[in-house]
């Protein structure tokens, strides 16, 4: 590792007068070379602390703060009020709690379904490609549009789809297929649940077709020459070889997945606008709404922190679940 | 069982696939082709339509074509403002956090220090924090930075740029430590020993080695900057609108041009688009070499 034997022929930096010798890098000062690394973090690390810590510290505090828009000026200058912000955020009796954990709830449910679809179908479609076929380059280009689109444009064009009496979805179900009876509100209602997931699976899943695909460049050819001269079929192949090795990009994919759903406030916001509908509440609007419509930045903060511990608790679990599992399918 | 043309991202028995299979890829990926397409062909032909076409039923084929709607974009809202705007604080965001990603990931990949695992652990954990729980208390901070020292963040694009740069430098970070620790060390330690310092070395030689991987997050944070709308919404006043907030100005007029808004959204992804198709080769490795580690 130390010697330069290993430098390829034509790189310059490489002198003719230094075969295989013992020249020693250049030593720079004991305190510039102890400090550069911190010298060179220094930018990010500033910038993180500003945009993320700083205020995440803030958002801690605030939620102990009883901060109406009088206090937006001085915002320090509000009172504290312990834990009320909480006790309002979780009394589901009253009216706040309960749209909350309602809120809580959808969102739930839509990250349940909108992770699993996603990486269904880029599972799905990660696996059929595997293998080369006339236009495989193509497909694998044209797939990857959802994701390159700016998230408005694309969430506007599925708005305009979803229109009641313009958009092409009622048209299809209803004057085309005769699915429907009438024709209904998608972006309304409770239908709106179902347009909010079609809208994000559309968008989420050309990712996980990406991380998987480069999942599977990494599975050696023998396992699966092996598998053949043992007889097994394609399909076999894909359920006891191509499954299998994917667990550990998996591992990732869906928790990476699972926290972008959770936190999706673009898709809601663009596709409702200002209030989603009921059916469709997803949390980070809904939180959005709760301190922008009100001016009452302390609740507001005090259900992103419940949100944040909610998040932190689910990925230890998972991190903690999914790596014992891993262990034991090894040993 | 030599299988020497089976190229790389390919690695399944050379065995052909039974008909079940490819019968089945077929539909599979003749039907997710169609639900990829839908939305582009929308956006397209209903920007290519007059405006009775999109008010009434909606029609697979438009009565007529036009191209009006691409010279009305402009007038019903200030397109071109938005664009600009958008395009200083996705560029500016962009090039800031390539270099300060470069910085730090070459810091992590190339030095032992304290503090680098809570470092990275750290930059990356925030990736996951709601935006919602950092919105109102960044918002207040620009502002109250604002009126005691005079620097304009809030309602600014310096703000707006700060703000978009954090958010693609953890992933940026990540990425490029995994591009720069498949850049052999012998060819850095051979500069130094030729007398280059540390930057120089940086710059000479681990920078040009690792291209696609900085290519890639380029793509990458100027997708994110492009596409963002929680903070643009709140950080942003009239006169620093971005298109996130901007293109949604066309559904609030009276009427609703709906063939306006189809070609304003295409126009305004084009930028976007056209540079990951292009670069997609990049930003697919890059995602890549990150993925997998």
């Amino acid at each position: 590792m130390t010697t330069l034997v290993n430098s390829p022929k034509g790189d310059p930096a490489v002198r003719e007068d230094t075969p295989g010798a013992t020249r020693r890098p250049r030593r720079p000062g004991r305190i510039r070379r102890l400090g550069l690394p911190y010298l060179l973090l220094l930018p990010a690390l500033l910038l993180e602390i500003l945009v993320h810590l700083l205020p995440i510290a803030i958002g801690f505090v605030m939620a102990f703060k009883e901060l109406t828009q009088n206090f937006l000026r001085d915002w320090s200058a509000a009172p504290w009020t312990g834990l009320g912000n909480f006790d309002v955020a979780v009394d589901f009796n009253e009216p706040v709690g309960k749209a909350l954990l309602h809120s809580f709830w959808i969102t739930c449910v839509f990250t349940l379904m909108s992770v699993g679809l996603c990486w269904l179908l880029g599972t799905a479609a990660a696996v059929f490609m595997q293998e080369t076929f006339t236009g495989r380059g193509f497909l694998r280009t044209l797939f990857l549009v959802p994701y390159a689109l700016p998230v408005y444009a694309a969430v506007i064009t599925w708005a305009f789809m979803f229109q009641r009496d313009n958009g092409l979805v009622n048209h299809v179900l209803h004057d085309q297929l005769g699915l429907a009876d009438g024709h209904p509100f998608w972006l309304i209602g409770d239908n709106s649940f179902f347009a909010l997931l079609t809208v994000s699976v559309w968008k989420g899943w050309p990712f996980a077709f990406l991380i998987v695909m480069a999942g599977l460049q990494n599975i050696p050819k023998e396992l699966y020459e092996a598998a053949a001269m043992d007889g097994a079929g394609i399909w076999q192949q894909i359920r006891r070889i191509t499954l299998p090795s994917l667990r550990p990009v998996n591992q990732v994919l869906v928790l990476v997945l699972f926290l972008w759903t959770f936190n999706d406030f673009n898709t809601p916001f663009v596709l409702f606008g200002r209030a989603a509908p009921e059916a469709a509440d997803l949390i980070s609007v809904h939180i959005y709404q709760s301190s922008f419509a009100t001016w009452n930045f302390g609740t507001g903060a005090a259900m992103s922190v419940l949100l944040l511990l909610f998040l932190l608790l689910v990925t230890g679990i998972y991190l903690v679940l999914t790596s014992r599992g891993r262990k034991a399918s090894r040993g | 069982m030599a299988s020497p043309t089976v190229p790389r991202g390919a690695p399944r028995s050379p065995m052909a696939s039974p008909r079940s299979f490819i019968w089945s890829r077929r539909i599979f990926l003749t039907l997710l082709t169609g639900f990829v397409l839908l939305p582009v062909y929308v956006m397209i032909s209903s920007s290519l339509k007059p405006l009775e076409d999109v008010s009434g039923k909606f029609r697979w084929m438009p009565s007529g074509l036009t191209i009006q709607p691409y010279f009305d974009i402009w007038k019903t809202v200030p397109l071109a403002k938005y664009f600009w705007n958008s395009l200083i604080v996705a560029g500016a965001a962009t090039v800031c956090s390539v270099v300060i990603a470069v910085f730090a990931a070459y810091a992590v990949s190339r030095y032992q220090f304290r503090g680098k695992r809570v470092f990275t652990v750290t930059v990356l954990s925030t990736q996951m924090f709601p935006g919602i729980l950092f919105l109102l208390p960044l918002f207040l901070i620009y502002v109250n930075i604002g009126q005691s020292t005079g620097i304009a963040l809030f309602g600014s694009r310096g703000g707006l740029i700060l703000t978009y740069l954090t958010f693609s430098l953890p992933f940026s970070i990540w990425m490029l430590i995994g591009y720069f620790e498949s850049v052999p060390r012998d060819l850095d330690e051979a500069a130094m020993v030729d007398g280059c310092g540390p930057l120089k070395a940086l710059f000479r030689v681990v920078v040009p080695a690792a291209i696609p991987g900085i290519v890639a997050v380029a793509v990458y944070a100027f997708m994110t900057a492009w596409g963002e709308v929680l903070f643009a919404s709140v950080l942003t006043t009239d006169a620093t609108r971005t298109l996130a907030v901007g293109l949604q100005n066309y559904s609030t007029q009276n009427d609703v041009y709906w063939n306006q808004i189809m070609a304003a959204s295409l126009v305004v992804s084009i930028p976007v688009v056209a540079g990951f198709l292009l670069l997609q080769r990049y930003l697919v490795a890059g995602l890549t070499a990150g993925a997998v580690k």
